[in-house]
């Protein structure tokens, strides 16, 4: 059968991607589904600990400080700063791609450039953050924050933070780290000769979705 | 658009080995390589397979063993046994396995057989050798990660079996490591070192699955040959692809709940622990729950059991086919009832917490899903004895482990029923009668699909046969003995024999069990004495057995046989052939067989 006199290319048939996408970016969904049991296994491991426990701390009362600002009051700021800074890496992210298919190696390389200062500004922000925390007496194991209802905390609202922050956060690492090595090769001209910057979605794949967990851990942790 | 160049580099795929073009550097010159390239860091999924094989086949042996071992003791409990302290050290004295020898090994029997036995050296040798050589690709989509899979799984066994030789032993706490005892390092002399160990080597076990099961899901979507639509692939395929999913959507679900137990262990938190003691003292731990890991263990354990027998019922769909010379009854049925199997497996877990204090409403709705999988299983039995209904069998020792595997399937699924039901549940929970179950519709019949597929295909993956008669000894002697093992234990089960005591000759109610348990251990030895000539047959044949001088000795209508006797890497030495039929015309308008690769003739009706 030959593809040429068909009118209409019969994609399951073998011979060709179904998808039409390559394995490279077939195996990253997989795995991005994958990896979205790991998250939703630890946040729903989460949330049924919430829930059997009688009462849980207020994060506005938890997250209210800034970096510089004393102790002035100011619930969830730093966090939104984080939130901010984390989704524009996921525009620049966009914007790296969207030259990728130009095949614009200097537009590529910048926009990357800007993913990875995003990342390494989100992930300062949150060590600043964790930092803080521990110095208020917070731990894996130590919670300081009273309940709403008055009486003492349970650890595990401290544990679960820590935990899956720590998780979230060793995800954006190792995405800022791929993204550096996408970097380089982008600057050594490696696509150019490729014929293609299929790396470049791939990494952003993986990127937006490290963005999209922390949209839900943001809401867990933060919000709720 | 980067889609267009991708793709075009993939219509390459077939004609070239270099299809990573633009991957990772791999570059396909293996077959000129050198011993270390071609044997150890093999990128060729032949080789990748066989490495697979080998690996699970020494941790059969060794996990078999174990089992000889605390047979020996159940059946046994009064027999000194010096020789157990010669090789056991402190672990037996006067001859007599201590307790917590006893609990390592069952744990360390369960383990081994359930993920390095039954899943890396099942699904990993089948669907390795299997998946690019019968959709017609030259390798799998990434023939580099599918080595990092095998050395991911060699490290994780590695690291199972340095736990064996620490001082404090290796975990014992059961193949299920349920906290507290596991989250405790206290709680038990296995929860030490051990217990980290174990949790270690599991987790390096995942990520060799996620490599391996990515692999195998996107070659079999995006690599198939010209002509091999997803209803041409033979149901060995079909079954795999199923296994990968289950295993992609599965272990990351186990990961967390690791995750979280190292936690409890070393960094004081308490996600499942709450309101403990600890010889008389009581804990600081609070809020915790334990039967969270439980639901996490069971997310995945459920479907691993479905990991472990999807791939045995692939092998065996294919091969009953084959040596009856019939085509596969209810092909699409075939695939449905996998799908069926494969959905229905993420809705059950719980049937293994009836009794924990799971809310009965609740329960009524996993025994309802429970139940309703027998179903689509009912289904493939249904379909397995009408492939061979009146068919002209040939009775290999590859065809007669698929019958076993038919027999043992009904035997262990009907007791599945008795279980799915949480009100007789409530008594069979925990005793002998889960034992026998699972034993049976899992143990045995993985291992009978397991030796179909290594007696079938031996032939393909060393271009010589396995010895007949040694197989057939092989046969009989299993399936007789498989029986006499697993058959008493439901008795024993109804009766409410616990499972899991070291010793029942002290309890007064399963006194009456102890000629029982010592016949179970005899055969039990018997059995294991019968594996070992097996081993003997699988390596004496691969240097010394029938040579095979076609290339087709079954006469099967698959891509593989269409390979030479001994395919280099890169599997067709010219063009992948094309594919313009479905894999069963057997005993098709009276021609025996018709190969895939054969067109349809133009007075033919497609099956
Ligand atoms: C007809 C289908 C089946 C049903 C309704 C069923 C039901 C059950 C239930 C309710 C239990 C829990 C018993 C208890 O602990 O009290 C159980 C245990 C188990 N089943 Fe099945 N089962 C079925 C088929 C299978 C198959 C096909 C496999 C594996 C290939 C399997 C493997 C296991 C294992 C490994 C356990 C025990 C795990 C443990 O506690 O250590 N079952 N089954
Ligand atoms: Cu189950």
């Amino acid at each position: 059968m030959d593809t040429a006199i068909t009118a209409k290319k019969k994609w399951w048939d073998g011979g060709y991607s179904p998808f039409n996408v390559s394995y490279g970016k077939l195996m990253m969904w997989f795995f991005l589904l994958s990896d979205a049991f790991t998250f939703g296994a630890l946040l729903i491991s989460y949330g049924t600990i919430r829930f059997s426990s009688i009462s849980w701390p207020d994060p506005n009362e938890v997250f209210r400080s800034f970096p510089g600002a004393g102790e002035a009051n100011l619930p969830l700021v730093f966090v939104s700063l984080m939130t901010f800074i984390l989704i524009m890496s996921s525009v620049t992210m966009v914007l790296a791609v969207h030259e990728g298919h130009n095949r614009n190696r200097a537009g590529v390389a910048k926009w990357l450039a800007w993913t990875i200062v995003g990342g390494i500004l989100f992930l300062s922000c949150q060590a600043w953050e964790w930092t803080h925390l521990w110095h208020e007496g917070a731990w894996w194991g130590r919670n300081p924050f009273m309940n709403q209802d008055g009486s003492p905390g349970s650890s595990n609202f401290t544990n679960f933070f820590f935990t899956i922050t720590g998780f979230h956060g060793l995800h954006v690492t190792s995405g800022v780290i791929l993204n550096i090595i996408i970097l380089l090769n982008v600057l050594k001209g490696t696509y150019d000769d490729r014929g293609h910057y299929e790396m470049v979605e791939k990494v952003g794949l993986y990127w937006h979705f490290v963005d999209l967990v922390w949209v839900f851990v943001f809401t867990c942790f933060y919000l709720l | 658009m980067s889609n267009e160049a991708t793709l075009h580099s993939h219509q390459e795929v077939h004609g070239s080995l270099e299809h990573d073009q633009h991957g990772n550097g791999h570059d396909g010159h293996e077959h000129h390589g050198t011993f270390i390239s071609k044997y150890v860091f093999s990128m060729d999924h032949k080789m990748i397979a066989k490495q697979f094989l080998i690996t699970g086949i020494v941790w059969a042996i060794i996990g078999a063993f174990f089992s000889v071992l605390f047979r020996l003791q159940l059946g046994f409990p009064d027999t000194s046994f010096p020789w157990l302290s010669s090789i056991l050290g402190h672990w037996a004295e006067n001859g007599h396995i201590k307790p917590e020898a006893y609990y390592a090994l069952v744990t360390m029997h369960g383990t081994i057989l359930v993920f390095f036995v039954l899943t890396a050296g099942l699904s990993g040798t089948f669907s390795n050798f299997l998946i690019p050589l019968q959709v017609g690709a030259r390798d799998m989509a990434s023939p580099f990660m599918n080595m990092l899979s095998y050395w991911f799984f060699f490290i994780a066994s590695l690291v199972m079996m340095a736990s064996l030789f620490v001082q404090t032993g290796p975990a014992s706490g059961g193949w299920t490591a349920y906290p507290p005892l596991s989250a405790l390092g206290d709680a038990s002399i296995g929860s030490k070192i051990g217990m980290d160990l174990w949790i270690t080597s599991m987790a390096l076990f995942v990520v060799s699955q996620l490599l391996g099961g990515l692999n195998y899901i996107s070659t079999i979507l995006n690599m198939r040959t010209k002509g091999m639509s997803m209803t041409k692939m033979p149901l060995t395929i079909w079954a795999f692809f199923f296994t990968a999913v289950l295993g992609v959507l599965s272990f990351p679900v186990l990961l967390s709940g690791f995750i979280l137990l190292l936690f409890d262990r070393h960094a004081g938190t308490s996600f499942y622990l709450s309101d403990i003691f600890v010889a008389g003292k009581a804990l600081s731990n609070e809020g915790g729950s334990a039967i969270l890991y439980q639901h996490l263990f069971w997310f995945l354990g459920h479907p691993e059991v479905y990991i472990i027998v999807l791939p045995a019922m692939g092998i065996v769909s294919e091969v009953l086919a084959i040596n009856s010379r019939k085509p596969i009854f209810g092909y699409l049925a075939m695939i449905g009832s996998l799908f069926a199997i494969c959905i229905l497996a993420f809705l059950v877990w719980a049937h293994h917490m009836f009794v924990t204090g799971l809310n009965p409403f609740l329960g009524a709705f996993f025994v309802l899903l429970t139940l309703l999988i027998a179903v689509p299983s009912a289904i493939k039995v249904f379909n397995w004895l009408t492939t061979i209904w009146r068919g002209n069998i040939n009775f290999t020792p590859g065809a007669l482990f698929s019958i076993g595997f038919v027999s043992t399937f009904i035997s262990g699924g009907l007791t599945g029923i008795w279980l799915g039901n949480s009100s007789i549940d409530i008594h069979l929970h925990d005793t002998y009668f889960v034992i026998a179950h699972f034993h049976i519709v899992m143990g045995v019949s993985a291992f009978f699909g397991m030796f179909a597929g290594i007696y079938h295909w031996f032939p393909k993956m060393y271009g010589r046969f396995l010895n007949n008669t040694l197989g057939y000894i092989h046969f009989w002697i299993t399936l007789c003995g498989a029986y006499l093992i697993f058959w008493p234990m439901h008795y024993e089960g109804l009766a409410g024999m616990p499972r899991r005591y070291y010793d029942y000759s002290t309890w007064e109610s399963f006194k009456q069990f102890a000629g029982l348990n010592h016949f179970i251990s005899i055969v039990v030895i018997m059995v294991f004495a019968t594996q070992l000539l097996f081993v003997f047959n699988f390596f004496y044949s691969i240097f010394k057995g029938r040579k095979l001088t076609i290339a087709n000795p079954w006469k099967a209508t698959t891509l593989e046989w269409t390979t030479p006797i001994h395919a280099g890497h890169g599997n067709w030495p010219g063009e992948v052939p094309e594919v313009h039929r479905w894999p069963y015309d057997y005993s098709k308008d009276g021609v025996d067989f018709i190969p895939q690769t054969v067109p349809i003739g133009p007075n033919e009706s497609e099956h």
